[in-house]
């Protein structure tokens, strides 16, 4: 099953993508989406009768060389079952949505194909997204993170007609780079620590890794840190975190529904993964992870700020996407995986509705992206308004404090909020309290300017505004079922009791004997948790995490304590997201319904930090001055210098010189007289005589 | 004894006997007429030579009190000398008949010079390598000046003549001194004389003029002058007899006197064949750039070659002699299809052998072209074709002996040399609109073409078993 549900994207991609002139766009199309769909049915079975007991289901031998020996395996343990489910049902929803989104694309001529392109694209990115989250290994974790890549740039590029369409690939595909070097000499890293490559031993050896030091560059460091630094570089470059962020809103000069797929909802979670698969090494790592912690804050307040002031709606998400992934990271950082895994399953499901709520807005007028252009879209499209209202009330995280009920965001937000606190991160906390202000003002700015107020730009286009038609609608549909009840339904199993976490992760609890003696601590397996769990009833809170690093989906070491703190929190703290989110709101009803001039004379009298803000931070412009104009201009140099001038010239002087000088010289030499030839002999003759007698002389 | 003898060199008795009585019966015959006949003939009785050579007694044997020795090199070359005569003398009938110039001697020159050949590399004493040696130059003088009323064709037998007369003489020099300073003419004597540090000047003036004697038949730099006026003015079947079994005869001939009489001296001779090799590659790589007429430039093209086989000499091993053998196989089937092209290009009926003339050949002849490209690739030695493995062996063999400047240079030469052979292809692929040569001549010579081009490809994968029968000869001549 698990086989099928990985490689039945792939299939779907190669008849689609190599079949559709044999049979048919329509057929191919709907041979790739139905396999897609009946993989996502396949992963929510996975999902729920899983067990909680890692297994691993060897597909075929992959590398042998040496002493490394790796399968292409698939990991299947809790992690991975989440994957799975986010992965296919955002992906089978938005194949459905393509059919109705990408059809009679404006970028397209009369009669050519590109659909069976596009839909082939977007299964084999699933097939690699799969891959990686399946993997067994970190070679074949390697495999699936570049295939996501390509495929990523192969979609960002889709509409190669466009100049800014290729650039904007082109840069994907290069900063990723960057955070693959990292994340390969991570792997190389481990593999010269531990002599393996397999996740089973690279966990069972954390604990020694942290013991050992290691030279890099120009220092001896902790091993665990430099190899958690290393990784978490490649996991940047592919979540879109600070230095290595620019790619991703450029990224959205990809069609819609890709926007949705790759750069939302599942490629750019794949650092996040990447950390909470390797939590057993985190665990070992404190530097990696304050290195995280503060990173993941300063993203997602950066990321927020930017997005206070775009007037793009797809760039307003994706600098949405953006903070939010640094969330993400700060849970991550302080040890609370499971909430960082909960934020990363809520936030796919109401980023990729509205994503997709954006396409159909997109549609409607037309493809227009620019906001300053909606207003009063209410009525024209209310089912689009309600699936993107729903997606809003998810992300600014709308529920009762104190409470477990609301919308999806609320809980995993606030779990993360919470964590940082109890993480003892006060940077992290600070930050994203105001991020989640800056949040709920962006989003709801999107929402007022799209859907109230009067009609803007484009009178045709306010006119002919039409809602989606159906295939679009279903996938909003359900996302919004995600979006609102995803994080009520789950929150137990990511953020509860440690026992239902344990429970849930299948990792091996101990019973807290009063004063934490945890040396004799007994180990339970996973298999008497519930039913000790059931015996403890009230008592919950006296288990505690066990197990060695490997054992169960996540790691978390015994001293790591922030599940409690975090539900021990003050109150304050676990409210202060909430009123954050109020202020957001009021802040963006105050300037965008009630006095919509506001916004205008504050970006006129604040007009740097509003310039600072529109031209994101200046990363852009820096990363251009620093890199590439001086490797252009290096380039330049070696070209028309080094290649121009000193190679070519120096080979083509040889050739058209040096060469044709000789040759005269030869034809010269051979007059056609006999004499000559004569002469020649003899004179060649007495100097090799002379030369030998010399050289005989000196014996 | 003497019966002895007598079977052992029973193949060249053969031949000879062949050659005389065929004269003979010839001339008390219909003369010209039966010209034809004659050449298919030769051309079959040397083929079974080959084969008989090829596939007959492993062990080495000599006659004539070590005169004569057959041992597994002799049979190589021979079987690459036979053969190599036997494709020339079919691929020629043709082109000679319909233009009337077929003697009925010519064959049978070429069977007397090619025992003149076979006796060169089987020659155990400085007197049977000089008779063998004349037998073979003489008759190729006459068959170069074949067409009498051309003048080109009789100044090419003149100047190869006396050239010719010139090279033998600094070999019988040689010879002399060699012999009045080691005191016999037999190899197996003069390698007991003849060792390094303890040579007398005379025997390496000696060993100096016999080298320059003998690679003037290979035309090395600087006795090559001959080489470019006598390619272009012999008839071309002629030349295609020049440029093939004779080089394999004279290296052959130099590698049995070099390493069985001479072989405590390879230091000494090393140097002057490196140096002989550096020259002949790169000049024949640059002249040959100037040339205009493609038998001028396979003139220099051969020069370039003889100069990496050379190379291959020079390194002064058993693996250079290996090395050598397996470049010369090669060259003569590069050369084989090469001349079979060049037999074949004609305007109007009559031959030519400007390179101008080939100017779009692809589009008239897309098949020849195409061979024939596989052979010019193969000459200027591009992996993966057979060329690039002979020059492969060879910088190989020069690099295990040390000879690090020599390989360098070689590889440089292979360069330049690239250039006039791939000016042919651009001819043939990407010429100007002229009205050009057409494939004319019998089918034979379209056949040679082809195969041999496609040796040169399918070749690659064991090389036709000759690395092996190569590795076996060279053993036999360097213990």
């Amino acid at each position: 099953m698990e086989t099928t549900i990985l490689f039945a994207p792939l299939i779907g991609a190669l008849i689609c993508g190599f079949g559709y002139k044999l049979i048919g766009e329509k057929a191919g199309m709907w041979i790739a989406t139905g396999l897609l769909f009946l993989s996502c049915l396949l992963s929510w079975i996975v999902f729920f009768g899983f067990d909680g007991e890692t297994r691993q289901i060897p597909v075929l031998r992959f590398i042998e060389s040496g002493s490394l020996a790796t399968e292409w395996a698939i990991r299947l343990d809790r992690l991975t079952a989440i994957m799975l489910i986010v992965v296919t049902t955002v992906s089978a929803l938005v194949h459905l949505y393509s059919f109705g989104y990408m059809k009679d694309d404006p970028q397209w001529k009369e009669g050519e194909s590109y659909l069976p392109r596009f839909f082939a694209y977007l299964s084999f990115f699933t097939f690699a997204m799969l891959t990686l989250v399946t993997s067994d290994n970190l070679v074949q974790m390697f495999f699936g993170w570049e295939g996501v890549g390509l495929a990523s740039y192969l979609l960002i590029g889709f509409y190669y007609r466009k100049p800014s369409a290729n650039a904007a690939a082109i840069k994907a595909f290069v900063v990723n780079r960057v955070g693959d070097f990292g994340f390969a000499l991570g792997v190389f890293a481990l593999f010269f620590l531990v002599d393996s490559i397999n996740f089973s031993d690279v966990f069972a050896a954390a604990p020694t890794i942290a013991e050992t030091q290691m030279t890099f560059l120009w220092g001896e460091w902790n091993a665990a840190n430099v190899v958690g630094v290393l990784l978490f570089i490649g996991a940047m470059g592919k979540s879109a975190q600070l230095i290595l962020h620019t790619w991703l809103p450029d990224a959205m000069e990809g069609p819609t529904p890709v926007s949705a797929l790759i750069h939302a909802a599942t490629m750019v979670t794949a650092g996040v993964f990447l950390v909470c698969r390797m939590s057993p090494l985190y665990e070992f790592a404190p530097g990696a992870t304050a290195f995280i912690t503060v990173l993941g804050a300063s993203t997602a307040f950066f990321a927020a700020t930017v997005g206070l002031v775009q007037t793009d709606i797809k760039r307003v998400i994706a600098y949405s996407t953006c903070s939010q992934l640094g969330y993400m990271f700060v849970a991550a950082g302080v040890g609370m995986y499971s909430a960082a895994m909960f934020h990363l399953f809520t936030h796919a499901f109401f980023k990729a509705l509205l994503f997709l709520g954006a396409g159909s807005v997109i549609t409607a007028m037309h493809h227009e992206q620019d906001m300053m252009n909606y207003g009063g879209l209410r009525k024209k499209i209310p089912l689009t308004f309600w699936a993107m209202m729903l997606g809003t009330l998810a992300i600014t995280g709308v529920g009762i404090p104190l409470t477990h009920i609301g919308f999806a965001g609320f809980l995993s937000k606030d779990a993360i909020i919470e964590s940082a606190w109890a993480g003892g991160s006060g940077y992290g906390f600070w930050l994203l309290v105001i991020a989640a202000c800056f949040t709920s003002f962006y989003s709801w700015r999107l929402m007022f300017l799209t859907f109230w107020g009067e009609p803007r730009g484009d009178r045709h286009a306010h006119d002919h505004a039409h809602e989606s038609p159906m295939v679009m609608l279903i996938p909003l549909g359900v996302l919004s079922l995600g979006a609102v009840f995803a994080g009520m339904i789950w929150y137990n199993s990511f953020f509860g009791h440690a026992e239902d976490v344990a429970e849930f992760y299948g990792i091996p609890v101990a019973e807290a004997q009063a004063e934490g003696g945890h040396g004799e601590a007994a180990a339970h397996g996973q298999g008497d948790a519930a039913g000790h769990g059931k015996e403890a009833g009230n008592d919950a809170a006296h288990v505690t995490f066990a197990g060695k690093p490997g054992e169960g989906a996540l790691y978390i070491a015994p001293d790591n304590h922030v599940l409690e703190d975090a539900h021990a929190a003050p109150k304050w703290v676990k409210v202060s997201p909430f009123i954050a989110m109020l202020l957001g709101l009021a802040i963006a009803y105050w300037f965008y319904i009630v006095n919509p001039e506001a916004p205008k004379r504050l970006a006129e009298n604040q007009r740097p930090l509003y310039l600072f803000l529109k031209n994101k931070w200046y990363f852009d412009e820096i990363y251009d001055a620093i890199f590439v104009k001086p490797t252009l201009a290096l380039g330049r140099v070696l070209w028309k210098r080094g290649d121009g001038s000193i190679v070519d010239g120096f080979l083509n002087g040889v050739a058209m010189g040096v060469v044709p000088f000789f040759t005269r010289l030869a034809g010269r030499a051979q007059s056609g007289y006999i004499f000559t030839y004569a002469f020649w002999m003899v004179m060649g003759v007495a100097a090799l005589i002379t030369w030998m007698s010399i050289s005989a002389g000196a014996h | 004894m003497i019966q002895g003898d007598l079977s052992i060199i029973l193949p060249e008795v053969v031949l000879s006997v062949y050659a005389m009585a065929a004269l003979i019966g010839a001339v008390y015959t219909s003369k010209d007429k039966l010209a034809p006949t004659l050449t298919w003939a030769t051309a079959a009785l040397m083929a079974a030579m080959a084969v008989w050579t090829a596939t007959g007694d492993a062990s080495a044997r000599t006659a004539f009190g070590g005169m004569f020795i057959d041992d597994g090199f002799a049979r190589f070359a021979k079987v690459a000398i036979l053969l190599g005569g036997a494709s020339v003398l079919v691929m020629s009938q043709d082109y000679l008949s319909r233009r009337d110039a077929l003697p009925f001697e010519f064959p049978l020159l070429v069977a007397l010079s090619t025992v003149g050949m076979m006796v060169m590399v089987s020659a155990g004493d400085l007197i049977a390598l000089y008779m063998g040696l004349e037998l073979q130059s003489l008759s190729l003088y006459v068959i170069a000046s074949m067409r009498r009323d051309s003048v080109r064709s009789t100044e090419a037998g003149l100047k190869y003549f006396v050239l010719g007369a010139l090279s033998s003489g600094l070999l019988l020099f040689g010879s002399s001194l060699i012999y009045g300073y080691a005191g016999t003419t037999s190899f197996a004597g003069i390698v007991e004389a003849a060792q390094h540090g303890h040579v007398s000047l005379g025997l390496l003036f000696g060993l100096v003029l016999l080298i320059s004697g003998m690679t003037f038949k290979i035309s090395a730099v600087p006795f090559h002058m001959w080489t470019p006026d006598v390619y272009e003015g012999a008839p071309t079947p002629v030349t295609a007899f020049f440029a093939t079994a004779p080089k394999v005869a004279a290296m052959g001939m130099i590698a049995r006197a070099l390493f069985e009489a001479f072989g405590g001296m390879s230091s000494d001779w090393g140097q002057v064949l490196a140096l002989l090799a550096f020259l002949s590659m790169v000049l024949g790589a640059v002249a040959g750039i100037g040339q205009r007429d493609i038998k001028r430039l396979m003139a220099y093209s051969s020069i370039t070659h003889m100069g990496f086989a050379l190379m291959g000499l020079a390194a002064g091993t058993q693996f250079g002699v290996q090395a050598m053998l397996i470049y010369m196989a090669i060259y003569v089937t590069m050369n084989v299809g090469t001349f079979a092209f060049i037999l074949s290009m004609e305007k109007d009926g009559e031959p030519v052998t400007e390179i101008d003339s080939l100017n779009l050949y692809a589009q008239r002849e897309p098949g020849r072209a195409l061979a024939m490209l596989l052979l010019l690739f193969s000459l200027a030695g591009v992996p993966p074709l057979l060329g690039f493995f002979g020059k492969f062996y060879v910088l190989r063999a020069a690099l295990d002996a040390g000879l690090v400047w020599l390989a360098v240079a070689g590889a440089l030469a292979s360069v330049v040399a690239a250039f006039y052979y791939l000016r042919i292809v651009f001819y043939m692929y990407f010429g100007k609109e002229t009205d050009g040569a057409v494939a004319g001549g019998s089918p034979v010579l379209w056949v040679f073409l082809a195969v041999a081009a496609a040796i040169n490809v399918l070749g690659v994968i064991n090389l036709f078993g000759v690395e092996g029968a190569a590795a076996f000869a060279a053993g036999a001549l360097v213990q």
